[in-house]
């Protein structure tokens, strides 16, 4: 059984289907690239494995005893969140969940814990607005890993940062996926890198062009055409 | 040298005003908080303007003007949260169509009915005259159930605020808790209306936030620093309003706004020194 399959998912805006016939399984210590142009329907898809939107057809389906709050997410940023006055300790333990109005002890070990696996601890007395870009991934990511304990959903995480910055934090969500075996499901634009860290890849437009395992995928078509070659047909 | 507290206590006036207000200008901190990092500050003044058209009509008609007003500003709040989150009409155009509509109904009231014009200037700017033993204790509701609401859910509010699709997408109900704000928003913006102007009220909900953000960098200390500048800025505005002989809603605003500049320059300062 998959942690997470999605059986021909359709999904629809006002009666409009944007997204269509979409099959794939995440199981456990898997890395899925979700690849695809703007408006490919990326984020509707995420939207879905985060019932936020219904699919119009098929469904989502949940396996090995994962509930759907113990499904980390680090969302794009928001230009709100830049000069956002909080303190890293406070956005990492927002990522506990729990209507308790203090935190344990356990649960305030487990925040460190998180940033200490992503090689931030140094970070945690620290004012969030004056970090870095890739700092504040790396803070938002030790939040999303708080809720996490299985997989992990991931929206552009690289977007905007300076390209060192971006190596590096496809680098802790590799130590993330092999030290802790958590899935990982990533929307990128980045056929590149998703090739190099992904071991499966979902190609969609509008509907999925290819999804299977990372290797086959390069010699595809698809792969050339959205990696830049020509794909006139 | 204290004297005049104790004799200015002793009007009853005076102190239900001082009562009301502490407990509205509390209230309008707290709530500024989430408002103004959510970018929806502008909901305060939006539901001033309809609390005046509400205030007029009722004013018109001969009704009780908390009875009237406050379920008019209710579901004034309940339309805009609902506009802004179907998204086909963006958050600020929505408040500035109901808040400009809604001054335009005041207006027109206030003119058709005679006689009302001289209450117009203190609806507009406010006067301390005018609270009920109705108005202490509904603000001693609206405090009790802003403080329960903020400590009970303090965690929660901090998630939705700082991070609505992540809240979202960790199953909170971000629309319960945008809209219990603006719910409580319009009964601080009623109950602080008549008394500070409803020209004047939406400052309270925007001033102590930014003022904090100048210089605390927690969301804890920024929502404990509101606080505070907000009570002592009432405190402070109405005594020199009392001294003076000045009008209570713009004292109450003025110290408000120095306080804003007081601490922008201890910032520029600390920057300047590291």
């Amino acid at each position: 059984m998959a942690l997470l399959s999605c059986q021909d998912a359709t999904f629809a805006y006002d009666g409009q289907v944007v997204l269509s016939d979409v099959s794939f399984e995440v199981n456990a210590g898997d890395y899925l690239c979700i690849v695809g142009e703007n408006g490919s329907g990326k984020t509707t898809l995420m939207k879905g494995l985060l019932r936020l939107v219904a699919p119009l057809k098929g469904k989502i389906v949940l396996g090995e005893g994962l509930r759907q709050d113990e499904i980390g997410y680090l969302p794009q940023q928001s230009p709100a969140q830049r000069d956002f006055p909080a303190s890293v300790k406070e956005v990492v333990e927002s990522g506990i969940r729990g209507k308790r109005l203090f935190l344990s002890h356990q649960d305030r070990a487990r925040a460190r814990e998180a940033l200490e696996l992503l090689e931030a601890r140094a970070l945690y007395s620290r004012s969030f607005m004056e970090l870095s870009g890739g700092q504040k991934q790396r803070v938002l990511l030790a939040r999303a890993l708080c809720s996490a304990g299985k997989l992990l959903l991931m929206d552009e995480p690289t977007a905007g940062l300076d390209p060192i910055a971006a190596r590096e934090l496809y680098r802790l969500i590799e130590k993330i996926n092999r030290e802790k075996g958590i899935a990982i499901v990533m929307i990128s634009h980045d056929v590149h890198t998703a090739s190099q860290f992904a071991s499966h890849i979902l190609h969609l437009q509008q509907t999925p062009l290819y999804y299977g395992r990372t290797a086959d995928y390069m010699d595809t078509f698809h792969a050339q055409c959205l990696m830049g070659g020509t794909c006139d047909v | 040298m204290f004297d005049w507290v104790g004799e200015m206590l002793s009007y009853s006036f005076i102190s239900r005003a001082l009562l009301v207000g502490t407990l509205v200008s509390l209230c309008a901190a707290l709530l500024g908080v989430s408002l103004v990092l959510k970018r929806s500050s502008m909901i305060g003044d939006g539901l001033s303007h309809v609390g005046f058209g509400a205030l007029a009509v009722a004013m018109a008609v001969g009704a009780a003007p908390l009875a009237f007003t406050l379920p008019v500003v209710i579901l004034a709040a309940l339309a805009l949260v609902r506009l802004s989150e179907s998204s086909r009409i963006k958050g600020d155009a929505a408040i500035g169509m109901i808040s400009t509509g809604a001054l335009a109904v005041g207006v027109m009231v206030l003119s058709l009915s005679r006689g009302a014009n001289a209450d117009i200037s203190s609806y507009l700017f406010g006067s301390v005259l005018v609270l009920s033993r109705e108005d202490v204790v509904l603000s001693l509701w609206l405090g009790a159930a802003v403080l329960l609401f903020y400590a009970l859910t303090y965690r929660r509010l901090f998630t939705v605020t700082f991070d609505e699709s992540f809240a979202k997408a960790t199953g909170l109900w971000t629309w319960l808790y945008n809209t219990l704000i603006a719910v409580l928003t319009a009964v601080t913006v009623v109950l602080g209306m008549r008394m500070m102007g409803a020209m004047l009220i939406s400052s309270l909900v925007i001033f102590p936030a930014l003022t904090a953000m100048r210089l605390c960098k927690s969301f804890l200390s920024v929502t404990l620093t509101a606080a505070a500048v907000s009570l002592a800025s009432f405190a402070v505005g109405m005594s020199l309003s009392y001294l003076y002989a000045a009008p209570a809603g713009a004292s109450v605003v003025l110290v408000n706004v120095l306080m804003f500049l007081v601490f922008t320059l201890v910032r520029r300062f600390r920057a300047r020194a590291a």
